[in-house]
């Protein structure tokens, strides 16, 4: 009855269950997107939008292994059937000839509107003839066998060339009728999802239906084995990774601190309580999270577990150093007044450090900073306005002075230690110079294992499938106007694979062109009269009768009529999956996506390429280099955060200026944490660790960890108090065990974390003893 | 007096192949005996000459070109007269080159232009088993003149191809006829040369 009367209490409940409400209505996610930009460039925002719904984000590679080849298969062949009836799924592709029929039949029927050799010249005698001796020493050759019966109606050889520009190049065998790969002995299935790559919970339903469709395959044996990769699986997986990581991760160093804990309070109801403002702060730093982003990302919730250890600091030092005697409200009060005010300035440091990070245009480190400056205040004002209350009349807990004491000897020592810590210190100097810091690689990122990375390497060989690195990108406001520019890029990249310099390239206006050059072919198609007297001019001289060709002048006259295709008429080929590739639309904007394949045994010279593109003076042509752009978007995002670190450091600095007006003390609060940062982090370099964002915002937390030490080390009047050392002790070694559960974690995010934070709290505390001020005793 | 020397030097084995039909059938001449000669072919080069009488045409089609085949399947027809060009089977993979262009199809494709490489190819490397896939085949002549008629098994590959007869001497492919099932056909004689 007492407690619901009291205003702070109410209030606490409230909030409490109005994050609970955010939380239950929040948006999870594990992919890469939360560390990518938020204003990017143009390369940058094709780069994302690829990531993110860009077909290759769709894809889910399949192999099935076990067995022998002809039960392989099978199963695919069973697999695919029923996937291709599953509205999840655009297409299945096993290699077995679903649409082969309807592909040749759109390009045969549309050959005079499809073929880029269409052109005025090539209909009068003299383009027909040179046509026609071609078609002719065709069919005498080799090849013959497969282009006799279309040349009655196709004696200018259309289909030919339409079918050498589709050719692809690398595609797996055929092994009993489906896609197989002889050296790793597996079945293989190229599988297009209906949701987008950054749709997790699609891509799990659609990973699901496979799965499912596996094992209700009849020929399912318990020697076949299902694999599967591509963008969507790894952010499933991902994300499987991350959830049952934080959960177990959150288990442990729960048990842990619950542990070291009980020990030192020897007390159930003391434990409860001082849980109280951790589960507090967590809650409210999702649901800060959750309002300010529209999403909480994975890693967001490991870093949560890891600040448990932090939060649980507040209440440890009110227990601690309340003093262990029974009387809360007078207990309260001398806390208050002596500690509050050090700790206070010790959550407003960490919030200072934090709030730098929420500047960052990386999606995820603004979460992590949101969701630490959230947390931190909250379970520090519960400490400080709720937890009182709730101290039962006669709460104690364990009498730890006698800790204290014997660590209140030790301190006294520390001091006589400063002269082999500047020894250490310039060691770590000099260990940082002779070590190249730094990882800018965007992939040190990426939550998927070793493993499954070496799978998807080797499923993506099986499949021929490489990745694309560079693109040509032309955008505008139509669907006609890029298809127009798509062109024009294409006529500038011919000339380049007639040079050596690519081996080839797609463009969507293969598989449909824009109106402009449809209705110009159509024009160039001369009218049947004239066309049929060109034709008998043309035979002269060559081993044919124009009367072969009736079927041709039909042909023709029907295509000079037509309507111009549209994209709805390649539904149901093949080519539709091209189309759809390498033709986006986003909010009426436009883009033609052009891949370019490198010369055999050769890289592309990018520098020629865009060059020769630029020359056209095309504007709206981008040549994009997707790993390039990869690559310098993280390590321009290594290099902000870098700057918002030193910023935060700034303003820590500043805000400790502005309370204690004396450069002097500032210095000595700051020295331990610099000390601290510079040893772990030259730890790092010599165990060959590379910096990533991450061991940043490990650093920051050491700073705002730490602060707290050097804090109550500086406003020590005289001699620290023992209580105040137990209670740093007890606080330091729940952090340790927060962080470093983290630090087994073999997501590399979360473990660069914990190999940063566990050692550097350590540091930060033995560091601040050892640079206190020598007590004038 | 050539004559006689020659009936007398034969008469034992001709005797004895009287008086063991089966046995001397067997061993003197077969498909399996002409399979293991061919096999022993690793590398040949021949020049050759071709004829295609194709009916769409007013008159036949001549070119000519070398032969290149390495065991166990790359086959390289390169002609030079009329127009040089080049034909290479390998493995799973066609390429064809005309001029600047290639073209690169898997054989996979285009099943009934395989069955047709495969005849050709299966023959040259003495396999048996892969011509039966899609052949049936009979031998006629001797070890000096033989000829091997391959007859599709398929209805498929019926629609495309009539026969195919393959002469030879010993070890070594003379000619290669193939009647198209719409009654074109080719003709391809070919002369061994020197092994590059």
């Amino acid at each position: 009855m007492r407690l619901v009367q009291r205003p702070a209490i109410v209030l606490w409940l409230a909030f409490i269950a109005a994050c609970l409400i955010v939380i239950s209505r929040s948006h999870f996610t594990a992919d890469l997107s939360a560390f990518l930009p938020k204003n990017p460039t143009p390369a940058q925002q094709l780069l994302l939008e690829q990531i993110r719904d860009g077909l290759a984000s769709r894809l889910i590679l399949v192999g099935i292994e076990g067995e022998d080849a002809p039960a392989r298969a099978r199963l695919s062949k069973q697999i695919a059937r029923v996937l291709r009836a599953d509205p999840a799924f655009v297409s299945v592709n096993n290699g077995e000839p679903v649409n082969a029929a309807r592909d040749r039949e759109y390009l045969f029927n549309n050959r005079y509107l499809l073929s880029p050799q269409v052109a005025p010249e090539r209909f009068e005698a003299e383009g027909l003839h040179a046509a026609l001796s071609e078609s002719i020493e065709l069919l005498a050759s080799p090849a013959g066998l497969l282009v006799k019966s279309l040349l009655p109606r196709d004696p200018t050889g259309e289909m030919v060339q339409l079918l050498g520009q589709m050719d692809s190049k690398n595609r797996p065998q055929m092994i009993d009728g489906a896609w197989a790969s002889g050296e790793s002995a597996r079945a293989l299935l190229l599988v297009q999802t209906r949701a987008s790559g950054a749709d997790t919970d699609g891509q799990l339903r659609a990973m699901t239906a496979i799965r499912q469709a596996f094992a209700a395959a009849p020929g399912a044996t318990p020697g076949a084995r299902l694999l599967m990769t591509g963008p969507g699986v790894f952010s499933v997986t991902s994300r499987d990774a991350i959830e049952s990581q934080v959960s177990r991760l959150s288990l442990v160093s729960i048990a842990l601190i619950a542990a070291l804990l009980l020990l030192v309070y020897r007390s159930f109801t003391a434990l409860a309580l001082g849980f109280l403002p951790v589960v507090s702060g967590g809650l409210a730093g999702i649901a800060a999270v959750s309002l300010g982003f529209g999403a909480v990302h994975g890693i967001t919730l490991g870093f949560g577990t890891a600040l448990i250890g932090e939060a649980v600091d507040y209440s440890i030092y009110l227990f601690v150093q309340q003093g262990g005697a029974g009387r809360p409200e007078s207990g309260e009060e001398s806390w208050v007044s002596r500690f509050w005010p050090t700790i206070r300035l010790g959550v407003l440091t960490s919030v200072f450090g934090f709030a730098s990070l929420l500047l960052s245009g990386f999606p995820g480190l603004a979460q992590l900073g949101l969701y630490s400056m959230a947390g931190l205040i909250t379970a520090a004002g519960v400490t400080r306005f709720v937890l009182p209350h709730l101290l039962p009349e006669h709460f104690r807990i364990h009498d730890v002075s006698h800790i204290g004491q014997v660590l209140s000897r030790q301190v006294r020592y520390a001091p006589k230690l400063r002269q082999v810590a500047v020894l250490w210190l310039l060691a770590a100097c000099f260990i940082l110079t002779q070590h190249s810091m730094w990882n800018d690689k965007i992939s040190s990122l990426s939550p998927v294992s070793a493993a499954d990375v070496a799978l998807d390497a080797s499923l993506r060989a099986d499949m021929g499938a490489a990745d694309v690195r560079y693109l040509v990108v032309a955008s505008g406001l139509s669907r006609e106007a890029v298809l127009q520019s798509a062109e024009q890029v294409s006529r500038i990249l011919q000339t380049q694979v007639e040079l050596g310099e690519l081996s080839g390239f797609e463009s969507p206006g293969r598989y449909l062109p824009s109106q402009a050059s449809q209705k110009a072919r159509q024009g160039s198609l001369p009218a049947p009269a004239a066309l049929k007297t060109n034709l008998e001019q043309s035979v002269q001289g060559l081993p044919v009768r124009a009367q072969l060709f009736a079927p041709f002048l039909v042909d023709v006259e029907a295509a000079r009529h037509r309507t111009p295709l549209t994209a709805a008429d390649l539904e149901h080929t093949s080519m539709d999956m091209a189309l759809d590739a390498l033709l986006i639309e986003q909010k009426n904007h436009w883009s033609a996506l052009l891949p370019l394949t490198a010369p055999e045994g050769a890289e592309i010279n990018a520098d020629r390429l865009r060059a020769a593109l630029n020359a056209s003076g095309m504007p709206d042509v981008l040549f994009v280099d997707m790993k390039y752009e990869a690559d310098s978007l993280y390590s321009a995002y290594l290099h902000e955060a870098i700057l918002l670190s030193l910023g935060g450091l700034a303003a820590i600095v500043g805000l400790l200026l502005w309370v204690f007006r004396s450069p002097r003390r500032v210095v000595r609060i700051i020295a331990p944490l610099a000390a601290a940062i510079l040893t772990v982090t030259a730890g790092l370099a010599l165990f060959g660790q590379q910096l990533m964002i991450l061991h940043l915002v490990g650093l920051l937390l050491v700073v705002a960890i730490g602060s707290n030490y050097a804090l109550f080390f500086e406003r020590a009047e005289s001699m620290i108090s023992p209580r105040t050392l137990a209670s740093m002790l007890f606080a330091n070694l729940t952090t340790v065990a927060g962080f470093g559960v983290l630090a087994f974690s073999n997501v590399s995010i979360l473990q660069a974390m914990g190999v940063t934070v566990a050692p550097g709290v350590i540091l930060a505390l033995i560091y601040s003893a050892i640079f206190a001020r020598i007590p004038r005793a | 007096m050539m004559k006689l020397s020659f009936v007398r030097r034969c008469s034992l084995p001709f005797i004895l192949a009287l008086l063991l039909p089966t046995f001397g059938y067997a061993a003197a001449w077969d498909i399996d005996q002409l399979m293991h000669r061919l096999a022993q072919t690793r590398a040949d080069h021949a020049s050759f000459v071709e004829k295609k009488f194709i009916a769409m045409l007013d008159k036949p089609v001549e070119s000519s070109g070398e032969l290149f085949y390495s065991a166990p399947d790359r086959l390289e027809k390169r002609t030079l007269k009329p127009r040089p060009e080049s034909m290479t089977v390998e493995g799973g993979a066609l390429i064809i080159e005309r001029g600047r262009q290639k073209h690169r199809l898997q054989l996979q494709d285009y099943p009934e232009l395989a069955a047709f490489i495969d005849s050709i190819r299966g023959t040259l490397a003495g396999d048996r088993h892969a011509l039966e896939r899609n052949y049936r085949l009979s031998l006629e002549g001797t070890v000096e003149r033989w000829t091997l008629q391959l007859l599709p098994v398929e209805i498929k590959m019926q629609a495309v191809v009539k026969r195919i007869r393959i002469a030879g001497e010993d070890n070594a492919v003379r000619s290669i006829e193939i009647i198209q099932a719409d009654g074109d056909s080719s003709l391809m004689l070919i002369e061994k040369l020197a092994t590059p």
